[in-house]
């Protein structure tokens, strides 16, 4: 960011993406937020590194262990600087013919950091078996339990967020491209164009959403491979989402379009090109931002939905409905209620996005005195 | 204002036939024709294959004609009333839309009275009351209700339930009335069961609506007429009811319509969750057996029925509010 020094020194000059983000940071539940978020994102960049162990590794006989506690005092109240976990045992209750597990206190592992375990190639590339943390050799770390087939929770969890993260970037920048596109035309031009992209968005905002997107999702043949099934859906989902997008920025050139500045830049023989972007886009961009923001969310509780009910991604593809899918028969989630988590994960995603989207709201309009 | 409701009904009905279109489109997008699908499908539960429906239904739908002439075919039958058959169920896709769709509506349409009888007080009173304790919760409680997914709500509710009430909170009826004739106990069954998903459904929409109008009215309460009203000693219950709620209200009101897709498609997850007798868990079912004329008929009929009470809700809106007769 540039800073420009006034006449008199003592006063700063403020461009206009300063001024947001100084209004931005006011705002202490989206700072947080962002804050959060970027944590989130880089764990998904980094999920490799970060998840204790391979997705796909089965812990034999470890099918639905209950979350592990993490302990910082042992048996006899002694403290441990470093937490530990203990060992688990399994007993087969002929009763109810399921397996209960629970912590042997003899057994303790500690937790370590950078601890070497399963083998994986960072971004394809980097072949290493270092891990962020883990629990020393011979013990298991669950933090949040396994699921039906004998697979650590919170690794899955961990790989989960890159997908169900980046839907929400993709999705949101396919719709946003769309959107431009249209709402442009449409706020530009005017006319017959405006008229028949209007009655489109009319019609796709009509038509309840899920059950349109279910019978889509439905139709993607079976034998495609995973990453097409995923950006197939993306496209889905984008299909309707552009809809808002377009509206906003159909608006923002209407308004616009009749400003002072507009029509001086016009007289003064900026091309028309010029005019769209060095003069108006940047002046509606951070309305843009906002509704870009506040489009992510609904993005991930699509594709959440549409997984959770078994027509989104499918394994082994693992996304946070994916995860959410074994949690699917109440059965299972009375029994295993741990298989929930995934959720809480969706939920701090998505309200995070929101307050981001609030603070930038309020901030986007900068010379508004409130 | 009959212009402007003559108005609204063409374009309904342009918004109809695309609609119905996009329904066709959905019907034929699965690989391979419906036929196939189903000689497949009686195939593999090992039933005898009727050569004589299957003709039947070729020379109904015209399967072996072109595009456009199937649509007609499919749309004059469905004006008729004829939406198909479902081999899925072995039965007319119309009974199994007459025994679901019935609840579909009348559980949407109690959401929608739910969402507004909840969040205008609520609304009002966080922004009489802003920065209360009152209002924060109800703030938090919004945001939470906004990102939380409609089944992870059921499911939680349901854990919830289960593990301390040890009930069970699924489907509409107890067992003993679910096949038994309409009584009053059947009623009294129908409301003990019905108001969770209701609460599921309603909560996300509740939610964005105390947000708009608790800012409206907070916008509103800053006027210097409220200010006037009060120096002139216009009892504070009174001024507040009289003027700014009746301001603020009105954008909320006039978008009632809009709630209605959210609904519906918040129904359609919920009913596979909860196992509700509504739509949501056959349209489920019969995407995934791709039982097509099913599928593109509930989707047809949500959406035109959407549309629908859009338009009613934007009729009634306009006799009772005379603003909007004069702007459109």
């Amino acid at each position: 960011m540039r800073r420009q020094k006034s006449k008199n020194a003592q006063e700063e000059i403020l461009s206009y993406w300063q001024l947001i983000w100084r209004q931005f940071k006011k705002h202490r539940l989206a700072v947080g937020a962002t804050i959060i978020l970027i944590i989130f994102y880089f764990t998904a960049l980094f999920c490799e590194f970060v998840a204790p162990y391979d997705p796909h590794h089965r812990f034999s006989d470890r099918q639905y262990v209950p979350p592990q506690r993490l302990h910082f005092f042992d048996g006899e109240g002694r403290f441990h600087l470093r937490p530990f976990v203990y060992g688990i045992k399994d007993e087969f209750n002929p009763e109810t013919w399921r397996h209960t597990f629970s912590p042997v206190e003899d057994e303790k592992y500690s937790l370590g950091l950078f601890v070497r375990g399963d083998e994986y190639k960072l971004w394809g590339l980097f072949k290493t078996d270092l891990h962020l943390f883990g629990v020393e050799k011979g013990g298991t770390l669950l933090l949040l339990g396994t699921d039906n087939l004998c697979r650590d929770l919170l690794s899955r969890i961990i790989y989960a967020s890159r997908i169900s993260l980046t839907i929400g970037l993709i999705g949101v920048f396919i719709s946003l491209i769309l959107g431009m596109i249209f709402g442009g035309i449409s706020g530009l031009y005017g006319g017959l164009a405006d008229s028949v992209i209007q009655r489109v968005i009319e019609v796709l905002i009509c038509i309840p959403a899920i059950p349109l997107w279910m019978a889509l999702s439905a139709a993607l043949p079976r034998d495609w491979s995973p990453v097409t099934i995923f950006f197939a859906l993306i496209i889905i989902l984008s299909l309707i989402l552009w809809c808002n997008l377009a509206r906003v920025v159909r608006g923002k050139f209407i308004s616009l379009r009749e400003e002072d500045f507009i029509l001086a830049a016009r007289t003064y023989g900026a091309s028309q090109g010029r005019i769209i972007f060095h003069h108006m886009i940047p002046n509606f961009m951070s309305y843009i931002l906002v509704n870009v923001t506040l489009a992510i969310p609904a993005m991930i509780l699509a594709e959440t939905a549409l997984s959770f009910l078994g027509i989104g991604l499918r394994p082994p593809v693992i996304s946070w409905g994916v995860l959410l899918q074994q949690a699917q028969n109440f059965q299972v989630v009375a029994l295993y209620s741990w298989l929930l988590i995934p959720g809480i994960f969706v939920i701090i995603a998505v309200l995070c996005f929101n307050f981001v989207g609030d603070g930038l709201r309020d901030a986007a309009d900068p010379y508004t005195k409130r | 204002m009959v212009n402007y409701i003559i108005k609204r009904v063409i374009h309904m009905f342009f918004i109809l036939f695309v609609i119905s279109i996009i329904s066709f489109v959905l019907i034929k997008l699965p690989p391979g024709d419906y036929l196939a699908t189903y000689i497949s499908h009686m195939q593999v539960t090992g039933a005898q294959i009727d050569q004589e429906c299957i003709e039947i239904l070729r020379t109904q739908y015209g399967l072996d004609q072109p595009t456009y002439i199937q649509y007609g075919k499919w749309m004059w039958q469905v004006l008729q009333g004829n939406f198909g058959w479902s081999f899925y169920w072995k039965q007319p896709v119309n009974e199994i839309l007459l025994q679901r769709l019935p609840f579909t509506i009348l559980l949407s349409l109690i959401t929608l009275i739910f969402i507004y009888v909840v969040a205008i007080p609520i609304a009002i009173y966080s922004a009489v009351k802003q920065y209360s304790i009152g209002d924060y919760g109800f703030t938090l409680m919004g945001f939470i209700g906004l990102a939380t997914p409609n089944f992870l709500l059921a499911l939680v509710l349901m854990y919830i339930f289960y593990k301390y009430f040890g009930i069970s909170i699924g489907g509409l009826f107890s067992r003993e009335y679910a096949y038994a004739p309409w009584s009053f106990k059947k009623i009294i069954d129908l409301i003990n069961h019905s108001w969770v998903p209701i609460i599921v459904v309603g909560t996300a929409g509740t939610a964005s609506i105390i947000r708009v109008l608790r800012a409206m009215l907070l916008d509103e309460l800053r006027k210097p007429y409220v200010q006037t009203a009060r120096a002139k000693g216009v009892r504070e219950r009174t001024l507040l009811f009289k003027y700014p709620v009746r301001v603020a209200i009105n954008p909320i009101l006039s978008t009632i319509g809009w709630q209605l897709p959210f609904i519906i498609s918040g129904f359609i997850i919920v009913s596979v969750v909860m196992d509700l007798p509504t739509i949501g868990s056959v349209l489920l079912t019969a995407l995934l057996a791709e039982d097509m004329y099913l599928a593109g008929s509930i989707i047809l009929l949500l959406s035109s029925l959407t549309v629908i009470g859009t338009l009613l809700s934007d009729i009634l809106l306009c006799i009772v509010d005379p603003r909007i007769r004069y702007y459109k």
